[in-house]
């Protein structure tokens, strides 16, 4: 191509763009959201998830999206369509296994961004906002996990719905009535069935959306944080007016992004193509038995998400034979992170600058999440129980309730021990 | 910190204190069509005279080495289609009389079950002349050892005695096959149930090399494309 006719084209392409700016912002959201969106230059590890989560999200609604072309939301066909899409659907053994995988990848990303979140202090002045979009979209996320979990239909999906929407009709007054119209009827049914997946796939699906945009525009609105957990938009270049450590998001981070996408779909393809059921982590083997709502099977244990609050739950006592002390402090347990923001008292966002006295909280807050996780996945009585000096108690039991005490410590005592806690001198500038 | 991380290492392992009953290790080869053809022939003679496998084709069997004809001709009925799938006309209502539960549909057996689970429970019943079919089996159910369905396949394996304090079977009556033909003959009945419980799995594991390759090529140029852009940035 001569340079004439290239610069031709070129002119040609930017007329029809200018057509574009007049009637849409297209040029001024680009550079908004990337090629002028400025991040600090000093992402490490931790940074990759955010954009993972994004990428989840839209594998998981593509995904899903042609599982449903396939699959009938009744309770005598559900079961048998999921097989069908498993043997007779072209390709619909790798669609089915992307999803469920994409399930659990789901909440790995999830889990480490929300940690990368609680080290670097991201959730501090001004991200408060961003942070409780942040929490909605965790709760949304736990939702479209339950109401998928039944789809389909295995004994696993009936039985867990079952305990799940019972927890809700142990809240006073209106639970009863709460957890009816969950169900759509007195017990998990084909209505049940028929309404869950409304909701997993209409219905919180657009909520989801939404909360990531908004989570996108508070973002960016307010400039992200960093590993050292200062504001880079404090220094900026006198002329340019860019942060000093700040660099375009496009194309520093989305090149770098893409480094971790190869990295994560490395990890998910030896998942999807050589553990898709991941040891009964991620598919049940109960769950390849259709649901028979008369056969309780003898140990109901949630997916490995949800282990540490269902483990919250059991470790609380009924009380007054009510067991809704155990549900609200599982609620609890799940709420309690959109409170960090107002918590933290201490004078530094980062871990980096933090004494050792958050460090052994937040070390302690890690270790008792693992613990309930792991004590969640098995029934109480798998350690056997203490001798008769301890009135004979379940071992298991035992140690979720410490667990969960030193839970619930890390958040109530945090105002106290982040102003006592003596922290290091914040840097002017950050420091890679 | 490291005392709390070891602790952590090792309580999975504390897990394993209640042991369940003893299984034995079933031989499954998915790349073995003989012993899949072999496997595929048992379960039509014996099992699909009660158990469906509603979710199996008869023609997915050409992914083990069958041509349409062969399967036309030993594994159909003669007004059955080879694109049918593997249905049962026993009615489920007589069924639930005569065994007290309808027998269940064997498609994904070995998924909910485990291959080493079929393995064990097809070798492991036992005569009990207080049990209604007379059969007893451990493996079905450790506390009771009860069981609906009878050893439809004791001409072949003979009949087995259970000690009851060390919890050993032994053959007191020989069947047609010695012990050694019966375990392979269960063997590989466990690889076609492990099969047909999810017949992509083969090509999933296949495919599995190539889509890692290709990554792995898209790592070294995702790499190489950030360290170029990136050389500047201090």
């Amino acid at each position: 191509m001569t340079d004439t006719k290239k610069s031709a084209a070129a002119s040609k392409l930017d007329s029809a763009l200018a057509w574009v700016d007049d009637r849409f912002p297209l040029t001024s959201n680009v550079k908004a959201h990337l090629t002028e969106y400025y991040a600090p230059k000093n992402f490490n590890f931790w940074y990759f998830f955010g954009s993972l989560a994004m990428m989840v999200l839209v594998l998981q609604i593509l995904t899903g999206i042609f599982l449903t072309m396939h699959y009938k939301p009744d309770a005598d066909l559900a079961f048998g369509s999921v097989e069908y899409i498993m043997r007779d659907v072209p390709w619909g053994w790798l669609i089915r296994y992307m999803h469920s995988t994409g399930a659990s990848m789901f909440f790995v990303v999830v889990y480490l961004h929300m940690f990368r979140g609680i080290i670097y202090g991201s959730y501090r002045t001004p991200r408060e906002l961003l942070w409780l979009f942040g929490v909605g979209i965790f709760l949304c996320l736990m939702g479209e996990a339950f109401f998928g979990y039944l789809l389909p239909w295995g004994q696993m999906s009936y039985w867990g719905a079952q305990v799940i929407v019972n927890l809700f009709s142990a809240i006073p007054f209106i639970g009863p009535d709460v957890s009816e119209w969950l169900r759509g009827d007195y017990l998990v049914s084909d209505a049940t069935l028929n309404r869950f997946f409304a909701f997993h796939v209409i219905a919180l699906p657009f909520v989801l959306v939404g909360l990531v945009a908004a989570h996108l525009i508070a973002l960016h609105e307010v400039g992200s944080n960093n590993p050292d957990g200062i504001e880079i938009k404090k220094l900026k270049d006198k002329k340019t007016g860019i942060p000093l450590d700040g660099i375009a998001f496009h194309p520093y981070y989305t090149v770098k992004d893409m480094v971790g996408v190869a990295v994560f779909l490395i990890v998910f393809s030896v998942v999807i193509f050589f553990a898709p059921e991941m040891g009964g982590y991620f598919l049940e083997a109960n769950n390849f038995v259709p649901a028979n709502p008369l056969v309780t099977p003898a140990h109901i244990a949630p997916v490995w998400y949800f282990t540490p609050y269902y483990s919250v739950l059991r470790a609380v006592p009924p009380i007054l034979n009510s067991q809704f002390p155990g549900v609200a402090a599982m609620g609890l347990s799940v709420l309690v992170f959109a409170l960090l923001p107002w918590l933290d008292k201490s004078p530094v966002k980062s871990i980096r600058y933090r004494g050792t006295l958050y460090k052994k909280w937040l070390a302690a807050f890690v270790v008792s999440f693992l613990v309930l996780g792991y004590l969640g996945t098995e029934p109480s009585n798998i350690w056997g129980q203490f001798g008769g000096w301890l009135g004979n108690a379940e071992r298991a039991t035992v140690v979720a309730r410490i667990a969960t005490t030193v839970y619930f410590a890390f958040f109530v005592l945090m105002p106290w021990y982040t102003k006592k806690d003596k922290t290091l001198p914040v840097p002017e500038r950050v420091t890679g | 910190m490291k005392k709390l991380l070891l602790l952590l290492a090792i309580l999975p392992s504390l897990a394993f204190a209640n042991a369940e009953v003893h299984l034995d290790k079933a031989p499954i080869d998915a790349s073995n069509h003989e012993s899949l053809q072999r496997g595929a022939r048992t379960f039509v003679n014996y099992c699909l005279n009660c158990h469906s496998a509603n979710y199996m084709r008869y023609n997915r069997l050409l992914d083990i080495g069958l041509t349409e004809k062969q399967i036309a001709d030993n594994l159909l009925f003669a007004d059955g289609k080879v694109g049918d799938q593997m249905k049962v006309s026993i009615n489920k209502g007589d069924a639930k009389k005569w065994f007290g539960v309808a027998p269940p549909d064997l498609s994904v057996e070995v998924r909910a079950r485990g291959a080493d689970w079929v393995y064990s429970y097809m070798r492991g019943f036992y005569r009990d002349e207080s049990s209604a079919t007379g059969w007893g089996n451990c493996v079905f159910d450790p506390v009771s050892c009860k069981v609906s369905m009878p050893h439809v396949l004791y001409e072949l394996q003979g009949v087995q005695a259970m000690n009851h304090e060390t919890h050993e079977l032994t053959l007191t009556k020989p069947g047609r096959l010695s012990v050694s033909e019966y375990d392979s003959f269960i063997g590989d009945l466990t690889n076609y149930m492990a099969y047909m419980a999810e017949p992509a799995k083969q090509q999933r594991n296949h495919l599995g090399w190539f889509v890692l390759l290709f990554l792995g090529v898209l790592l070294v140029l995702t790499y190489k494309l950030k360290k170029a852009y990136w050389k500047d940035i201090h």
